[in-house]
């Protein structure tokens, strides 16, 4: 991260653009949303039940927004781990989009949780710790949170050890040299996290054992939500270098981006042959045959689309096709993090869920949150690699 | 293959195997069983009268809010609720028709409990009784995700919620409990399960698990062909429920879910413990991880360049 080699600089500009405008709208619409939730009760909000006590905000915010968060994890585990230093250009982007998602996750349990103020005792009280694949996801999410922010601080300290402030300039020194001494256990750290916690994603339904549909009910569970946070990881790298380099007029790079769509092909492929193999391999096949099968078909038709695209030498070369099959990835790991969350949750016919508008007002506020902080960081701080240093920043 | 990417790989799985090393004995999870003294109920369709005492005295002996109607002048939960830990509910189909009680199981091995963080629903070593603390609660409900009855509730109605469920009136025990004349080991008058107690057709009797099953296997004896399969529900169900259920009708028609013999936090924990155990495999897995990176920054420096660590 604190190579000297690819030189990251903020994209500087207008922060105030229409588009921030609408964003910070819909941030302010959550809040409010939010302040309601923390006055009157989950129940004012949310239309959360005693069947259905997790909705999107679990679901979406918490279970699919970290995944969405792994593009740091999955570029990491390519350009560190494998050595295929050539991706080295997207890590940073990747691992603030890390940290925006998993953070604005913690933000969304917060909102979720009854008994917010509790929150602490979670880390402190560690003898009264069970096995509850839970615990291991709220600790190890922290813990990841910490590590993303380490992990990016060198973008920070690369503005501030050139700034007027002599306290902060001898702050990012001594980070800097710190990062680079340090950055082999700091990465191995932000590698092994996601590796528990995501599958312990999966674990965690495994406890709704009974009431969760064959078709998703798996003792591989874990291991699906691993691979599936890791195409999700470079689908979701591949839309933000697409968009931002849009977005910031630098220039895209597609033959770079042509590779990553490769490596997301191989893993998308290999999940979508385990996941199907699985179910047959249980014996659960014939229970394809009902409408909860339709919807299994459907999750495995968009995972299939983007893989039959990327098989093609031709179309992953291709821009537009590069970004549509990571739109799609995105789509079908999405809709297989709610299916095993919500959908194919069944707690009895006498319970439904959908939900209701404040509760959505609420995740739209903090995907909103989401992309509006990411806006300010890639104008704040050297993020985005490429650019004249100096000469579009701090304009 | 680079020769670096080839140590990674190897390193990796060096890693990998001795993780799964360290998981392998414990995927074995031992099942669970009651405590001697576990307590529970025993609850009989064939006496129960749909007087609904029981719904009554449980909210009298829990403090709480009744559920009525919107006349406000009937007690009628029509289910378990964040204001009911106890409730009378009716199966009717033609001729056959049955009452049901529903509270928690107190199950052997208690899912909810497995998916609580803090052990703010835990287990009592002593009397199997699945009991709440709100200290340690943080309001997750994943213990609702978890129960495959649906006995744990919430308060999604409150700024300040709890979990609500039946603890087997436990706040009403004073002293030991000591075996009566009839061979049920019982509190003093006024400190056992509300419901229980104030039941005039024993329909809900309440005793050791020992007893309970006693007494059932007694009931179907004297009785032949009253019971469903004849046999009560909760002896092996789930791993084993304190609540045992006798009905005239299958079970599945009154609400008690087939769930095979295996305590449901069965794959969950032997996946979790396994991969946890002694946290060997984490170790492993980090140590793999800072090798073959290191191993990559100091070998031929990744095309990005000039990032070897001098060493």
């Amino acid at each position: 991260m604190s190579s000297h080699a690819v030189v990251h600089t903020p994209v500087g500009g207008e922060l105030m653009t229409p588009f921030f405008r609408k964003l910070l709208f819909f941030v302010a619409l959550g809040a409010a949303a939010v302040l309601w939730r923390f006055a009157f009760g989950i129940g004012a909000v949310s239309n959360l039940n005693d069947g259905y006590p997790w909705g999107i905000w679990i679901a979406f915010d918490v279970v699919t927004g970290t995944a969405l968060g792994c593009g740091g994890y999955a570029v990491a585990l390519l350009v560190y781990v494998l050595n295929k230093g050539e991706y080295h250009p997207l890590v940073r982007p990747a691992v603030l989009t890390s940290l925006l998602g998993y953070g604005l996750a913690v933000l969304a349990v917060t909102i979720d949780l009854g008994r917010y103020w509790d929150l602490w005792k979670v880390p402190v009280f560690f003898w009264r710790w069970s096995g509850s694949p839970q615990l291991e996801v709220a600790l190890c999410v922290a813990a990841y949170v910490t590590v993303l922010l380490v992990e990016l601080s060198p973008a920070a300290f690369e503005k501030w050890k050139d700034g007027a402030h002599a306290g902060l300039r001898r702050l990012s020194e001594a980070g800097l040299r710190f990062m680079d001494k340090a950055l082999v256990w700091i990465l191995a750290l932000g590698m092994l996290l996601p590796t528990m916690h995501q599958s312990s994603l999966g674990t965690m339904m495994l406890l709704a054992g009974p009431r969760l549909h064959p078709l998703w009910f798996t003792p591989w569970l874990p291991f699906l939500f691993l691979v599936n946070c890791i195409v999700m990881g470079y689908a979701v790298v591949v839309l933000e270098a697409s968009w931002s380099a849009r977005e910031f007029g630098r220039p895209r790079e597609d033959a770079m981006l042509a590779k990553l769509s490769n490596v997301a092909f191989y893993v998308a492929a290999f999940w979508l042959a385990f996941r199907a193999l699985e179910v047959v391999v249980a014996g659960d096949l014939s229970l394809v045959a009902s409408p909860i099968g339709v919807v299994f078909l459907v999750e495995l038709a968009l995972a299939a689309l983007p893989v039959w695209w990327l098989s093609n030498d031709a179309r992953r070369a291709d821009a537009a096709y590069q970004v549509r099959s990571a739109l799609m990835l995105v789509l079908a790991g999405t809709v297989y993090r709610i299916n095993t969350y919500w959908i194919a949750f069944n707690p009895g016919p006498q319970w439904s869920y959908f939900p209701a508008v404040p509760e959505l007002l609420i995740t739209f506020g903090i995907v909103a949150l989401e992309i509006a902080l990411y806006l300010w960081a890639v104008r704040t701080f050297p993020i985005l690699a490429g650019g004249e240093a100096g000469a579009v920043a701090r304009g | 293959m680079t020769p670096s990417r080839r140590t990674a790989l190897k390193v990796l799985a060096g890693g990998g195997c001795a993780a799964a090393a360290a998981a392998a004995p414990a995927l074995a999870r031992e099942p669970k069983v009651a405590p001697p003294g576990a307590m529970g109920m025993l609850y009989d369709t064939t006496r129960c009268i749909g007087c609904k005492a029981c719904v009554f005295a449980c909210q009298q002996a829990n403090g709480l809010e009744p559920e009525r109607d919107p006349s406000g002048l009937h007690l009628a939960p029509v289910d378990l609720g964040a204001r009911t830990k106890n409730v009378i509910k009716l199966y009717k189909d033609g001729p056959r028709m049955s009452y049901v009680k529903a509270q928690c199981m107190h199950c052997v091995d208690p899912a909810c409990a497995s998916a609580c963080m803090l052990h703010s629903l835990q287990k009592d070593p002593k009397t199997g009784v699945v009991h709440y603390d709100p200290s340690y609660c943080v309001g997750c409900r994943y213990c609702q995700m978890a129960c495959p009855f649906g006995v744990t509730k919430f308060e999604f109605d409150k700024a300040a919620p709890k979990i609500v469920k039946c603890e087997l009136c436990r706040h009403r025990v004073k002293g030991e409990a000591k075996k009566d004349a009839r061979g049920f080991t019982r509190y003093a008058s006024g400190e056992g399960p509300a419901c229980c107690e104030v039941c005039p057709r024993e329909a809900v009797v309440y005793g050791t698990r020992e007893e309970l099953i006693a007494e059932a296997a007694r009931r179907i004896e004297e009785n032949p062909g009253r019971y469903f399969e004849n046999r009560a529900y909760g002896l092996t169900e789930a791993g084993g429920t304190q609540v045992l259920y006798l009905s005239h009708l299958p079970f599945g028609l009154i609400g008690l879910p087939d769930l095979g013999g295996r305590g449901v936090p069965h794959v969950a924990y032997s996946i979790q413990e396994g991969i946890y155990r002694g946290f060997v495999a984490p170790v492993a897995l980090y140590g793999a991880l800072a090798v073959a990176m290191w191993r990559n920054r100091r070998g031929a420096a990744p095309p990005a360049g000039g990032e070897g660590v001098p060493s």
